[in-house]
């Protein structure tokens, strides 16, 4: 009892003093428990992410923009397997991660419950959904966990090309026909507010924030997030010639910083709950991507264990 | 061999000619030539290396949080290993 003491205490000295707590060290059950959750549900993010985009891939209209969709896409991929295996040095196995968001115990992000309807919301997508997660990731960067923290340095540096390739689609629309920037319009307006939701709920009504920042897991609470995103977003609307659909928008010169209106959380906790418009499409994607991948993962299984035969065979 | 029994693989990139492999981070392949394809498309996908290394988890050994103390303090008071330690008039130069 009096070691599991020191134990804490030396936990919190090194989360006092910042220094990165790394698997084999000892920490909170809670902490852990906590990563975990965190982490997984980050990774499932980059996984179902990759849906909505995907639809896209054969209906991008020029080659340029084709082979950068697929590279984002391969990216988010990427960034999937770095925080599983960032979740797995915590001590829970990649297939149990799996299971649980293929059972729909675990969380994603609720942005990726709404369809991609047009070939401007993947602009929206790379501009808002990447801009809000990238807010988010640089100050995960600092997070205490040492795994978690590198995956999100890596993942950071390859991110800022998503946000841009995003944008840069909107400006090619904003600068087109009428019809072309009525698109751009409406991508913005939809995709706006759940970016938004993105940085989940206030921190005040937040089952894990206070903990999170204490142990800093988190360094900066939701409602900081989603105000710095959208003080550098709403000069790049500007930039676009687009309206941000919030008529209480309004920058405040004394906070030096925007003011704007109310989000709507019952929307969010619906979509959360299971209500969104693709949540089963989503799920149902997943699923059928893992039984159909069934086969290459026991192809792949049963070549490695051939081939280590032979190995042995030749040696005798 | 189950998926679930897939061994975890520890990567290693060199990121150019002349420079020492790198910690990238880990995967789970069936075997070494898998993990090093695999690694290829995790972990290089931006020109990150010129060659890999992968190594089955199991097999790195490692100090442990409890040995921090015995392995690495003995060093903070032996100051007379770095160069600060002596002192040279200004006038020799730089040495």
């Amino acid at each position: 009892m009096a070691q599991e003491k020191d134990l804490q205490k030396i936990f919190e000295e090194k989360i006092e003093k910042e220094i990165k707590i790394e698997p084999k060290d000892w920490m909170p059950d809670e902490y852990r428990k906590n990563l975990i959750r965190q982490i997984s549900q980050h990774a499932h993010s980059e996984v179902v992410g990759m849906l909505p985009e995907g639809n896209w891939i054969t209906r991008a209209p020029s080659l340029r923009r084709k082979v950068a969709l697929l590279a984002k896409i391969q990216d988010e991929a990427g960034h999937g397997l770095y925080l599983y295996c960032a979740a797995e040095t915590l001590g829970k196995d990649r297939e149990t991660l799996v299971q649980e968001l293929l059972s729909g115990k675990a969380k994603y992000s609720s942005i990726f419950n709404y369809p991609a309807l047009t070939w401007a919301d993947i602009g929206a997508i790379g501009w808002l959904v990447d801009g809000a997660a990238i807010v988010n990731q640089i100050m995960l960067q600092k997070t205490s966990y040492g795994p978690y923290s590198r995956g999100m340095i890596r993942i950071c540096k390859e991110e800022s090309f998503h946000q841009r390739q995003g944008y840069e689609i909107l400006l090619t629309l904003c600068r087109g026909t009428e019809e072309q920037k009525a698109m751009a319009q409406d991508a913005l307006n939809r995709f706006w507010w759940p970016s938004l939701m993105m940085f989940g709920p206030s921190d005040k009504d937040s089952a894990h924030s206070a903990q999170s920042m204490a142990w800093k897991i988190k360094r900066m609470g939701n409602d900081d997030l989603r105000q710095k995103f959208i003080d550098q977003t709403v000069p790049q609307a500007n930039f676009l010639g687009l309206t941000i659909p919030d008529p209480e928008l309004k920058w405040n010169e004394e906070k030096q910083s925007y003011d704007w209106g109310q989000i709507d959380w019952e929307e969010f906790y619906n979509v959360i709950k299971g209500n969104g418009p693709c949540n089963k499409e989503r799920l149902a994607a997943r699923q059928a991507a893992y039984d159909n991948g069934a086969w290459v993962r026991e192809a792949a299984t049963a070549y490695a264990k051939k081939k280590a035969e032979r190995k042995t065979k030749d040696a005798a | 061999m189950e998926r679930k029994d897939w061994p975890l693989w520890e990567v290693f990139v060199r990121s150019k000619a002349g420079l020492s492999h790198k910690h990238a981070g880990s995967l789970h392949a069936p075997d070494a030539e898998m993990a090093i394809s695999n690694a290829r498309d995790v972990y290089t996908r931006r020109n990150e290396g010129v060659s890999i290394w992968v190594v089955e988890s199991k097999y790195i050994h490692s100090t442990q949080e409890s040995d921090v103390e015995s392995m690495f303090d003995p060093n903070e008071d032996k100051i007379y290993r770095h160069p600060t330690f002596y002192d040279i008039p200004d006038e020799v130069g730089h040495m």
